[in-house]
């Protein structure tokens, strides 16, 4: 039986305050979600209940630390616009959205692959199996890469997606996303989240964003509309920077 | 570059189940060039907590060259300037990267050359899926041996990291995510 989104948003409210309190108490803060987070229902039977077991730090050697490469010959000329790849222009409201790819130390990670992926401006994905009945933009598939530049940036032009229903529970929306899939210059600082849009009114309603229960963090997901980056009479600009975790083998050589 | 800024890192979220379109490539589990001698096969399920095959999990792979480098090469995604299609590694480099979607089934399967790291080999996994909020890291060693990592570990749980090996140069490694003989997954503080 489906629960309501009132029901949903109880639980939500329940992991929060659980939280919010155990920080309080001196707990640490936790920047990524818990993978045990109940109201994200598909949860349930996928998370380990171990814990997880550290590799201790400081062995060069360990595979992980390095990680894979990528080059010119990995992407194409405008797989980072993603209103140029049909014949005609994708309906929808243009955006542009670009950042800075940052190590925990704050250094710029060059030459890296970022991958996204997102609805049409309708909320529909290009997908086969997506049975969402919006209609879905022959001009418009939705996905796109790049490779950050030498100061670690990254640029896509696309469309602003739009919400859509999913099955978690009766009457469940997701707020405007789109996915995002970054390397690193290590294994360990494999990263796949989700950037979403300033102000949507889903927010405090969606499990998935919510599975991060910092509210610092979250917002750490959140864009912010730049009008700096907005172009006249073609794209409004979002700015969004993404900070990896995890150690690299040149962060443990430089002493951290 | 100054050290001093530390940012705070940007959370994870689950991967969704609509990658199917975006992430996935051509070639993407076929890192051996073609027709190698030296091919080794690992395969095996993603199996959830009830034990039910993981239709929708996508698994990245990492591994050192036979050599032992830990340099990769570019090229696992070499794609098609004119048409944007995929083009397949070019059968000479060994990027030590490859991406395997599952099946409808739960399986996936790699084609790769032995990793050549110092100690016991392995090849390093990222598990993805929609349900996962947060991916996973594991090994899969292709043989049990003195490891910093196997050592510290109890049998039934130092198991779960080791392939078994099956018909000649094919390794099977399950992977579950929860309950009975769950996998070890690890983290890198
Ligand atoms: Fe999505």
């Amino acid at each position: 039986m489906a629960l309501t989104q009132a029901e949903i948003d109880a639980e939500i409210k329940d992991h929060q305050d659980a939280y919010d309190k155990a920080v309080a108490g001196g707990a640490p803060v936790r920047h990524h979600p818990a993978r045990d987070y109940p109201p994200y229902r598909s949860s349930r039977l996928r998370h380990p209940k171990l814990p997880l077991v550290a590799v201790s730090g400081g062995d060069p050697e360990t595979v992980e630390l390095s990680g894979p490469v990528f080059g010119v010959t990995d992407i194409t000329e405008i797989d980072n616009d993603l209103t140029l790849q049909h014949r005609g222009e994708p309906i929808g409201e243009r955006i542009t959205v670009s950042g800075r790819l940052l190590d925990r130390a704050g250094r710029p990670v060059r030459g890296q692959l970022i991958e996204i992926w997102q609805a049409n401006a309708a909320g529909r994905y290009a997908h086969l199996r997506e049975q969402h009945p919006a209609p879905l933009d022959p001009n418009f598939t939705g996905v796109g890469r790049t490779l950050t530049d030498d100061q670690g940036r990254y640029a896509f032009t696309t469309v602003k997606p739009g919400p859509y229903p999913w099955g978690n529970h009766t009457n469940a929306w997701r707020p405007a996303h789109i996915h995002f899939s970054v390397f690193g210059t290590a294994f360990t600082q494999r990263l796949v989240t989700q950037m979403y849009f300033p102000g949507d009114p889903l927010f405090p309603h969606d499990p998935i964003l919510r599975s991060v229960t910092d509210e610092a963090a979250r917002a750490r997901l959140v864009a912010a509309y730049d009008h700096d980056l907005s172009r006249p009479e073609f794209s409004l600009g979002y700015a969004w920077d993404i900070v990896l975790d995890g150690p690299s083998a040149t962060w443990i050589e430089e002493g951290r | 570059m100054s050290t001093t800024e530390r940012p705070l890192p940007t959370p994870a979220h689950t991967i969704g189940p609509f990658y199917g379109h975006a992430l996935p490539f051509p070639g993407g589990g076929e890192i051996a060039p073609p027709g190698h001698p030296d091919t080794i096969t690992l395969h095996g399920h993603v199996l959830d907590g009830a034990g039910a095959p993981v239709p929708d999990a996508l698994l990245d792979f990492w591994q050192a060259a036979p050599d032992g480098s830990l340099s990769g090469a570019p090229g696992s995604l070499r794609r098609d300037p004119s048409t944007g299609g995929f083009l397949g590694r070019n059968g000479v480099d060994f990027t030590g990267f490859g991406r395997v979607a599952t099946d409808a089934d739960g399986r996936y399967a790699l084609r790769t050359l032995p990793p050549g790291n110092a100690g016991v080999p392995y090849i390093a996994v990222c598990v993805f899926a929609r349900g996962l909020t947060h991916h996973l890291f594991t090994r899969a060693y292709l043989a049990d041996g003195t490891d910093p990592l196997l050592d510290a570990l109890p049998d039934e749980r130092r198991a779960t990291l080791i392939a078994s090996a099956g018909a000649p140069r094919t390794y099977r490694f399950d992977i579950r995510l929860q309950g009975e003989g769950e996998t070890v997954f690890l983290e890198f503080p």
